[in-house]
């Protein structure tokens, strides 16, 4: 096989940093290849070098493209040549049909005016050849995550698509989603779309890929051939931290003590939908000292649980009983639930978790305001004394808590919330994807955090779409399936098949 | 990722190419001023002048406060014009046409626009309705409900006791007389608070290794903070001394730069503004704290309204006839986002300056409306056109 595309020993360099570093790249035709990295490592600044977001001749170095020296100067020149790259964040705008999002910009139309039985047949084509089951005059805002994913396949594949690039294209979809997708990833590979896939899954990586190369501080660290079968995750682990990780969970002992927080016949309704009722009677416990987790496929109602209890954050008629310490206590707002002693980590931290526009400081006293204020005064000695305790303790890389947020990398953003949630001192801290889009490394350092907090005696309920991420830390195991626990598992007694076969059971 | 904090040796130059935003707002100033200054032939900065500056604008600035607060939180009052006419014109009809005592009457009317502000912000808060559309109703109604209680005549005169309110001098009470003691020594005090603040700050933020300005350029820029303070006290006090409306509007500046600083209920606002769904979850009651933003707009525009109709006299059906727009453009040309959590008090007390100092330099030099607007327009898109372009330099 040839090579598709040669990117030669590319350097880029911003004010101050060196974010490539002679870094090369080979991608074979017809092949899928996997970049894997830490974040911050340079995935995306070379995929942005290679789509002419950084245009030829604002970094060193050369790229091949199907046998030719390319000199791409915006997006559009490296799409004419059918590089097209999926974003994590999707490009699709939700007001608009299946069809108008596919043929966005490329419409089909003679001087001006669209053909719309040619638009609506072609994308129906394409939306078979995707596997997406909508019409093309659905409204994308009502199709899920996982469907707006293939939408963007299918616009990609209208564009005659040489090379796709998808960047962390399952991070915000369901296990069964996921695997969807990469089937239809080989089956467009079968059929000789060539792929790029930058992903922090691994055994995503080594179910797809055919070969993968590890960037690690903006250098190109390793490219492993797959098809020999050498390829294991802890040797791509290891190259993309650069030290064996042999234990990618720290050790914990279980020692959960008496129950601290409990719901029973917990009913919720769908906020926009009156008839859909979203959680169905359920009931749940936990320990101090104790980890509980939440699985189940996207969907299943665990964040919508999350936040019914959250100060009714979600849904409306809520109906049922939470205990702290076996006494009744009201949630009915945010406010009463951080007084109960409940935290709630969201799933997305970027739209509900910060103010990206303000400091470290300022959002680590967010919750808890009154404790560093004197009659509505606030004291920004004690505000600065309070953040720069939480980045000593939970170590945030930052010159100086007066860095505003959003300047972070996402893993100590997500410490940043940790530490607005520890001021409010929780007894309950309910974590919801608390590693979603954190690279390797911070992640064993947001599970050590969790295990020190469960050994000052907090209780942790930790919802997570990673089953290994569940298996290696939780005591105890919930399974969610359609706004019910369908089963609860120890945490030695669990494994992923144990989790799927009771949620495909129902 | 972007270093914010200060590289040991950064040179004075880096420093205010960082903070362009705040150093140009100021400098801005000083040039307009100084422009108008020599062209209108130093009519601008005569001592009756300067106490015009001050009364002409007053009205606008604190409206501008409150707009701060508005715009911050992630809304927009376009009411407030409206509002501060009717705050007037019902004020003319209490006092001038029923006659009820003076201090009766502007007690009910600073109530009446807390009622006013009261059921907009219900509407914005509780309702989810955009504050776009409930202010642009809310102009409509007070804009006809003023024509109404006016019977589209003008009420005026009235007494001397509100008049005061307005047109008003502090009496001297060291007894010079011209030039005014009071207003000598009030420029002194001024300088030397505002100079130990800054010394404070300077303190604190060495203690706990906060970024701060070189020292150079903190000597420099209090010594024209000083300078030109000691000069408009100086000016002053050699016409009347220091106007009644002037006292109100650095109480009101002082109070509210200690608000949004200072307290939680200001932080909390700034958050709302910054990400209004973090702030929920994170325990902030956003609606309450939306529905008091346009509860103390209310306020502040039915005070500017009294003010506004002790300065003319009367109650006109005209009076506050597009304020509004000058208010919000004050605030942005202060340096506030359109989006929210972004700006500061002192901004948009500077932002009201360069709208009032243009204004006045502009009409002293005899130059028909009709330019007056245009060149404001364009003033207010370049001073956004600024903002927009450091954001994307930054970034």
């Amino acid at each position: 096989m040839t090579a598709l595309l040669e990117m030669r020993r590319i350097s880029k360099t911003f004010p101050g940093v060196k974010a490539l570093d002679n870094v090369s790249l080979e991608v074979r035709e017809g092949e899928i290849h996997a970049i894997c990295g830490e974040n911050g490592a340079g995935k995306s600044t070379l995929m942005k070098v290679l789509s002419g977001v950084y245009p030829t001749g604002s970094y060193d170095g050369q790229i091949v493209f199907d046998g030719q020296v390319a000199d791409f100067r915006t997006i559009r020149d490296s799409e004419d040549r059918g590089i097209i790259i999926i974003h994590q964040e999707l490009a699709l705008v939700p007001q608009l049909t299946v069809a108008e999002n596919i043929f966005l910009g490329n419409e089909r139309a003679t001087r001006g005016v669209i053909d719309w039985p040619q638009t609506f047949s072609q994308t129906e084509a394409l939306l078979a050849k995707v596997g997406l089951r909508a019409t093309p005059g659905q409204l994308v805002d009502s199709l899920g995550v996982g469907q707006q994913q293939l939408v963007e396949i299918a616009k990609a594949l209208s564009k005659n698509v040489r090379l796709l690039i998808l960047d962390e294209p399952t991070a915000a979809l369901s296990e069964s989603d996921s695997q969807a997708l990469l089937d239809l990833l080989l089956e467009l590979k079968a059929q000789g779309v060539t792929s790029i896939i930058i992903s922090h899954k691994l055994n995503e990586v080594r179910r797809v890929a055919d070969s993968v190369t590890v960037i690690r501080d903006g250098a190109s660290i390793s490219t492993i051939d797959a098809r020999g079968g050498d390829l294991t995750e802890d040797r791509i682990v290891r190259d993309m931290v650069g030290r064996d990780m042999a234990n990618r969970y720290p050790e914990r002992e279980r020692r959960a003590g008496e129950v601290v927080f409990e719901l029973k016949n917990w009913n919720v309704w769908h906020r926009d939908h009156r008839d859909r009722q979203m959680i169905r009677d359920l009931s749940m416990t936990v320990r101090a000292g104790e980890v509980v987790g939440i699985a189940g496929l996207m969907g299943s109602g665990r964040t919508e649980l999350a936040m019914s209890v959250f100060g009714e954050s979600w849904g409306r008629g809520i109906s049922g009983q939470a205990l702290m310490h076996g006494q009744p206590v009201d949630l009915s707002t945010v406010d009463r639930a951080i007084k109960a002693g409940l935290a709630y980590v969201t799933e997305d931290r970027k739209t509900l978790g910060l103010i990206l526009d303000e400091t470290i400081r300022r959002n680590t006293v967010l919750a808890n305001l009154d404790a560093v204020a004197t009659r509505g005064v606030v004291d920004e000695a004690r505000e600065t004394e309070v953040a720069e305790g939480y980045r000593r303790t939970l170590r945030i890389r930052t010159p100086s808590v007066f860095q505003k947020v959003m300047n972070l990398s996402g893993g100590n953003q997500q410490k940043v919330v940790l530490s607005k949630w520890l001021f409010t001192n929780p007894e309950v801290l309910i974590l919801d994807e608390p590693t979603r889009g954190i690279d390797v490394g911070a992640k064993y350092e947001i599970y050590s955090i969790i295990n020190d907090l469960s050994r000052e005696g907090k209780a942790v309920v930790m919802i997570s779409s990673e089953m290994p991420e569940l298996l290696g830390m939780c005591d105890r195991i919930y399974v969610m399936n359609e706004g019910r626990f369908v089963g609860e598992l120890e945490g030695h007694r669990a494994s992923q098949e144990a989790i799927m076969s009771l949620i495909v059971r129902e | 990722m972007e270093q914010t904090e200060r590289a040991p040796g950064i040179g004075i130059g880096d420093y205010i190419t960082k903070h362009i935003r705040e150093y140009g707002l100021l400098f801005a100033l000083i040039a307009i001023m100084a422009f108008f200054q020599v062209v209108t032939g130093g009519v601008l900065l005569r001592p009756v002048n300067i106490t015009n500056l001050f009364l002409q604008n007053s009205y606008i600035i604190i409206m501008a406060l409150g707009m701060l607060l508005v715009i911050v939180a992630g809304h927009i009052d376009l009411s407030v014009g409206s509002v501060m006419g009717f705050i007037g014109a019902l004020a003319a009809v209490m006092i001038v046409s029923w006659g009820m005592p003076v201090w009766l009457a502007m007690g009910a009317c600073l109530l009446a626009g807390i009622a006013i502000g009261a059921v907009q912000g219900y509407f914005v808060a509780y309702w989810k309705i955009p504050s776009f559309i409930v202010t642009l109703a809310g102009m409509l109604v007070f804009r006809g409900l003023s024509l109404w209680l006016l019977a589209g005549q003008s009420i005026g005169p009235f007494p001397n006791s509100f008049q005061a309110l307005s047109t008003g001098f502090i009496p001297d009470l060291f007894g010079i007389g011209r030039p005014n003691g009071l207003a000598l020594a009030v420029g002194a005090v001024a300088v030397l608070l505002i100079v130990w603040q800054g010394m404070r700050t300077r303190a604190r933020n060495a203690r706990y290794g906060i970024e701060d300005e070189p020292f150079g350029l903190f000597v420099l820029r209090n010594a024209i903070v000083a300078a030109a303070l000691l000069f408009v006290t100086w000016k002053l006090a050699w016409f009347r001394g220091l106007p009644n409306v002037l006292l109100s509007m650095v109480i009101l500046t002082v109070v509210y730069v200690f608000l949004t600083e200072r307290t939680t209920i200001g932080r909390r606002v700034y958050a709302v503004g910054g990400n209004a769904k973090a702030a929920k979850l994170s325990g902030i009651r956003t609606e309450r704290l939306t529905f008091l933003v346009f509860v103390n707009m209310g306020l502040l525009a039915a005070l500017a309204g009294l003010i506004f109709a002790a300065r003319l006299n009367t109650a006109t059906p005209k009076a506050g006839f597009a304020v509004e727009l000058d208010v919000i453009a004050a605030v942005f040309i202060g340096g506030a986002s359109m989006s929210g959590g972004v700006g500061k008090i002192v901004g948009a007390v500077v932002g009201a300056f360069i709208m009032g100092v243009m204004n006045n330099g502009m009409s002293i030099m005899g130059i028909g409306i009709d330019y007056q607007q245009v060149i404001k327009g364009l003033v207010l898109l370049a001073a956004v056109v600024f903002d927009v372009y450091n954001k994307n330099r930054e970034a």
